[in-house]
């Protein structure tokens, strides 16, 4: 019951990208068609739920104070946690590329769905921010995998939701200082209030 | 000095020895002309997100610039020693050491500033402006344009989040640095601290407002 809880926080109440403002480049990059949103969506999703446990189990037994005690009791003081940030890039570029090709081995479809968005998922703040949450709020490895996962869902469902209205507003007559990045940032702090209004909620 | 391919020329002002006419566009156009995050639109999370004060606005636009200024410098230097397929891993890896050192000098010497800011100056590793600023210029030129690109990249990063966040402040708490500055007498006579400018919306408002002021008077549009 916690972890639906968890979930249902980091999709609606603490979506990633709404209250966070993480993913924020690659957001307003790929939300002009509502089918390339999909496809990156759903990368972003995959890295999300595979780095952030993984990288749980790397800050777990390798880098946090105390952490590599199982290797020899000598090492049981050693601190080397301010390798952090370097650690989780290098596990997130490594995972990025490691997904990339096995899904090239087992699944040509979904390679061609997700094929060229992985590499710019590397990049992408959401990835690593997740990490860094997981680890200032010191969740557990089940928790993690369900962090990882529904904040990837709601940074999918955020893209998708945008792609739509720009789908639309393709249509509209907005100012020309305004358009693309100017009238996105708007409709983006709508989709916020939005948002907002599922805070309290908790089961 | 170095020419880089595509500079739109911008009207040259002040005369100094070392900023050939080149150098100095490539200093001053990021400040308005070309602003990374107004224009090129790079950097905008941890712009929308520490930018609820003043002070951590300020803090983050100095982490920026320096990590932005050294990283640029360093790739420039080994711009003919990188192999052009592993570029992308030793571009993180010299970021990432930069932002680690701002990290703990931040942690050392301004520990309420770095709570304030918690993940996002970790966040300056994927931070759109350094990875594209690396790409687009320090791979391509000479160390020296490359630093002042750096430098007015990060000024108008700087300048942009310190705007930002000037307003938040002033509008959402009534105060710039943590002091009051909106007289208690406007309090008494019914005027209220919105709310919402502290919040995300209000950020991603702003933000919309600011670029669509700044594209008005550079004149430029984006096609829809």
């Amino acid at each position: 019951m916690e972890l639906v809880n968890l979930a249902l926080k980091a999709i609606f109440v603490e979506n990633i990208l709404l209250a966070f403002f993480l993913g924020m480049c690659s957001f307003l990059a790929v939300s002009k068609q509502v089918k390339t949103a999909i496809g990156l969506g759903f990368a972003v999703i995959f890295v999300l739920g595979i780095t952030v446990p993984i990288n749980w189990l790397v800050h777990e037994f390798l880098l946090k104070s105390g952490s590599l005690a199982w290797v020899s009791p000598a090492m049981a003081e050693v601190d080397l946690s301010f390798l952090n940030f370097i650690a989780f890039i290098a596990v997130i570029a490594a995972m990025v590329q490691l997904v990339e090709m096995v899904i090239e081995k087992t699944s040509t479809g979904l390679y061609h769905a997700l094929g060229i968005y992985l590499p710019l998922i590397t990049v992408n703040c959401s990835i690593l921010g997740g990490s860094l949450f997981m680890v200032e709020r010191s969740y557990s490895f089940s928790e993690s995998l369900v962090f990882g996962l529904s904040s990837g869902v709601g940074w999918a469902l955020a893209i998708i939701a945008l792609a739509s209205i720009r789908e639309k507003i393709r249509y509209s007559n907005v100012p020309p200082a305004l358009r693309g990045l100017g009238i996105t940032m708007l409709l983006t702090g709508l989709m916020s209030i939005g948002f907002m209004s599922f805070s309290g909620i908790s089961l | 000095m170095a020419d880089p391919k595509v500079l739109p020329q911008a009207p040259a002002i002040e005369r100094e020895p070392l900023f050939s006419p080149q150098n100095r566009t490539v200093l001053k156009d990021p400040l308005s002309d070309n602003n990374p995050i107004t224009i090129q639109v790079l950097g905008i999370c941890s712009a929308l997100a520490v930018t609820t004060q003043v002070k951590p606005s300020l803090v983050m636009g100095i982490a920026v610039i320096f990590v932005l200024v050294f990283s640029n410098l360093i790739i420039s230097l080994m711009r003919n020693l990188i192999p052009n397929n592993v570029r992308i891993i030793v571009q993180m890896t010299v970021v990432a050491s930069l932002v680690v050192v701002v990290d703990q000098v931040l942690k050392a010497y301004a520990y309420d500033v770095s709570r304030q800011l918690s993940v996002f100056v970790a966040l300056i590793i994927t931070n759109c402006i350094i990875m594209g600023r690396l790409e687009a210029f320090a791979m391509t030129n000479k160390p020296w344009p490359s630093v002042l690109d750096a430098l007015g990249n990060g000024l108008g990063y700087a300048l942009v989040i310190l705007a930002v966040g000037f307003c938040r402040e002033l509008f959402g708490s009534g105060k710039i640095f943590g002091l009051q500055v909106i007289p208690q007498a406007l309090y008494n006579a019914g005027y209220v601290d919105n709310g919402l400018m502290v919040l995300a919306p209000g950020a991603f408002i702003l933000m919309g407002l600011l670029i669509w002021a700044q594209r008005r008077m550079s004149g430029y549009a984006e096609e829809a």
